[in-house]
């Protein structure tokens, strides 16, 4: 009986404390997640009255060759940014780990994630400008060829991936390092106390034991970075030759430019669904919820 | 554009000079620059209308759309806004502006007031969906350092000609303007195409299905004509004009003239010419106040190149006021759209200098407050007088724009001919026309 009552007061209690980021959930992100389903439907131009059109919408997504670019140069986005942004985080949280406990280091590193966005944009725009930019000035100090960076459809993508990779390496450090801390010391101490090496302690202890991390900074930055919009709206806008034309730019487009409410509706429920399987999978694939420390 | 997109982080300015009790006008703009114009108007309109307070809140141009028609759904939309001939086709069609003929028949208005053409272009079917305010033509701004040094003098600057197949007088001066790196010009037989210094023209970009800074003026003056009426469904891209022409720019860089399209996307050819990279660009009216703020050397206003057809040829653009069909206070909207179309309100705007209001003469009201801040935008007003075209006005314009702008980046890339790339995009835009 003091049992049950215990347990419930701790649940109330719960749910008291998600109560206020539950309120912040339904109403800003189910409530119009399910209206973006309803609009899904129709065919709505924002400014007439929408009317109930079925399944067009997705019919005529599956044959829009644009849809088709705009989720392959996203997927295409993620693969250049994931990969180098976390073994950089990594390599940044491992060096600091070892060598510093320093605060200013830790600010330094996490400070151009606490720039916004379009700031971050912006800068590296200048930067980058191929004929007032100081990068290509350095580059030309260097005696390298200059290069156009965002304007040439061949490097503008790799270009924003490199500027997010910039941006974003210092919280995937800080959140690598928050997990390293919570290996224990002793492991590293009895290994090499057996002669283990560094490399192989990294690859031995530290890398499964930071698998929880590395689920949660793996769903939370793939998804993030196929949502990639902000930086190619202040840098590219899509362009050059729709070489970044990814699929949220592409959605918003439809939406505000071309005023096709339906349309990428439909196209950013598909997106949810495809974000949706991939976190599912990721889930299961690295068992998330299990420590090996138990 | 492109100074558009670097500003979109919107300024928003609000002004109210409100009596209590008074019904409240909502109005916007996106031009910082005409803001203080339009705050002088709006209380001087208040002193006359004290049951009336204007408030005016100003936008980046990106913002300022996207913001517009989000008002139009959730019914926050102001109820009087600056308009344009791109955006007002689709405005119109969805029942979102007052007609505005049966006010002015009421009160007497005489559309005749205003530059020719300008009243015309914002009705449709005998019914009015706005009131002229201002107009813009394209000019070409040149370096005076550069040109002095060259030996081209202002007068030959004036009077150039262009045609597609050598560029005409003014190919031989941005020749005299471009500089490689060790001094040599274009003219010269050892300048070096793959090491300038100094560009003599920049073409901005690839401009969309407008090309109103870009290409439109040169293809114009070499016979081109958008679409066969405004509001036609008629477009006429695939025409050898527009092809000869978007082939002739994008031959420049080859030539070592212009930079190459892909490195002036950034931060485009503003910069380029406010930093001395670039000799002359063409820019807009609207644009004086800008550049004269930022350029550092001796520069000058000079009207485009007379074409193969013998006549200059500038796009030319009007804006103006709209009500919109939510506004809770028409009455009042329309006495606020009838002040800011009034020659009190333009007389104002015309003596800050900023833009050339709508109502004859005024304009060069506006060049003569301008010449007092030492600035010689008469180019403008040449352009006027020359041959004018109005900016195409379609349905569908904003996917009629992202196909052309697709079209001719791939032209200026080099990555397909004119003549292929824009047989194909003309079929494209006669799909959303029609």
């Amino acid at each position: 009986m003091s049992f049950m009552s215990r347990k419930l007061k701790s649940s109330l209690f719960g749910y008291l404390f998600i109560f206020p980021a539950l309120i912040g959930f339904l109403l800003f992100y189910a409530w119009p997640a399910g209206r973006a389903v309803g609009i899904s439907f129709t065919d709505w131009n924002l400014l007439s009255e929408p009317y109930y059109v079925g399944l067009d919408n997705y019919v005529e997504m599956l044959e829009d060759d644009q849809f088709w670019n705009g989720l392959k140069l996203s997927a295409y986005y993620v693969l250049l940014n994931i990969p180098l942004q976390i073994m950089l985080g990594l390599f940044l949280a491992v060096a600091m780990d070892r060598l510093t406990k320093s605060l200013f280091v830790k600010a330094a590193i996490l400070l151009p994630y606490l720039l916004s966005n379009v700031l971050v944009a912006l800068v590296w725009l200048w930067m980058l400008d191929p004929i007032l930019g100081i990068v290509n000035s350095l580059v030309a100090f260097f005696g390298l060829a200059p290069q156009a960076y965002l304007g040439d459809p061949d490097q503008a993508l790799v270009s924003v991936a490199a500027i997010n990779i910039w941006r974003h390496m210092g919280l995937c450090a800080m959140l690598f390092l928050a997990g390293l801390q919570t290996i224990p010391k002793y492991l590293y101490e009895s290994a090499s106390l057996e002669g283990v090496t560094e490399f192989q302690m990294f690859r031995k202890i530290t890398l499964p034991l930071l698998r929880p991390v590395m689920v949660f900074v793996l769903v939370t930055s793939v998804t993030g970075s196929f949502q990639i919009f902000d930086t190619i709206a202040v840098t590219t806008a899509g362009g050059p030759l729709d070489s970044t034309r990814v699929i949220v730019y592409y959605i918003v487009q439809n939406a505000f430019s071309f005023y096709k409410m339906g349309y990428a509706s439909a196209m950013s429920v598909t997106l949810c669904m495809i974000m949706l399987a991939y976190t599912l999978l990721q889930m299961h694939i690295m068992r998330a919820s299990e420590s090996d420390l138990n | 554009m492109k100074i558009k997109r670097l500003t979109f982080t919107s300024l928003a300015v609000a002004v109210s000079a409100s009596a209590a009790h008074a019904v409240e006008i909502k109005y916007v703009l996106w031009d910082s620059n005409q803001l203080p114009a339009y705050q002088q108007c709006a209380k001087d309109f208040s002193a006359k209308h004290p049951n009336i307070s204007v408030k005016i809140t100003q936008s980046g141009w990106d913002d300022y759309w996207t913001a517009l028609s989000t008002g139009f759904v959730s019914g926050t939309a102001p109820d009087v806004f600056t308009d344009h001939l791109a955006k007002y086709p689709e405005f119109v069609k969805n029942n979102q502006l007052v007609d505005l003929s049966s006010y002015i028949e009421r009160d007497k208005l005489d559309p005749s007031i205003y530059t020719d053409g300008l009243y015309e272009v914002w009705g449709k079917d005998g019914k009015q969906f706005g009131l002229p305010k201002d107009w813009d033509t394209i000019a070409m701004i040149v370096n005076m350092d550069i040109a002095e040094k060259a030996g081209v003098t202002l007068d030959e600057l004036n009077f150039m000609t262009w045609n597609p197949q050598d560029g005409g007088s003014f190919e031989q001066i941005v020749r005299k303007l471009t500089l490689d790196k060790n001094g040599n010009n274009a003219t010269s037989d050892k300048f070096d195409p793959n090491n300038v210094a100094v560009y003599g023209y920049q073409n901005p970009g690839a401009g969309g299905m407008m090309g109103q800074i870009e290409w439109s003026h040169f293809a114009v003056s070499n016979g081109f004509k958008f679409q066969d009426k405004p509001w036609g469904s008629e477009f006429y891209y695939d025409h050898k004009s527009l092809a000869d022409t978007l082939d002739y720019l994008a031959g420049l860089p080859k030539k070592g003239l212009s930079a190459d399209f892909k490195n002036t996307q950034s931060l485009g050819s503003d910069s380029m010419f406010i930093a001395g990279k670039a000799a002359i660009i063409p820019q807009g009216s609207w644009m004086i106040t800008y550049f004269d703020n930022n350029v550092k050397n001796k520069y000058h206003w000079i009207p485009l190149p007379k074409g193969p057809s013998g006549k200059r040829a500038t796009m030319f653009n009007g804006l103006a006021d709209s009500i919109w069909s939510g506004s809770k206070h028409k009455e009042e909207a329309w006495q606020w759209v009838k002040y800011l179309g009034s020659a009190d309100c333009q007389s104002v705007v015309a003596s800050k200098g900023v833009v050339f209001p709508a109502i004859k003469g005024m304009a060069e009201k506006a060049v003569g407050a301008q010449m007092q801040r030492n600035i010689d935008s008469s180019a403008f007003l040449t352009m006027s007088q020359s041959e004018t075209y109005l900016p195409p006005i379609a349905k569908n314009g904003a996917r009629i724009d992202s196909t052309m702008e697709s079209a001719i980046q791939s032209i200026l890339l080099g990555k397909e001919s004119a003549q292929e790339a824009l047989s194909d995009a003309n079929k494209k835009v006669l799909r959303y026309s029609k």
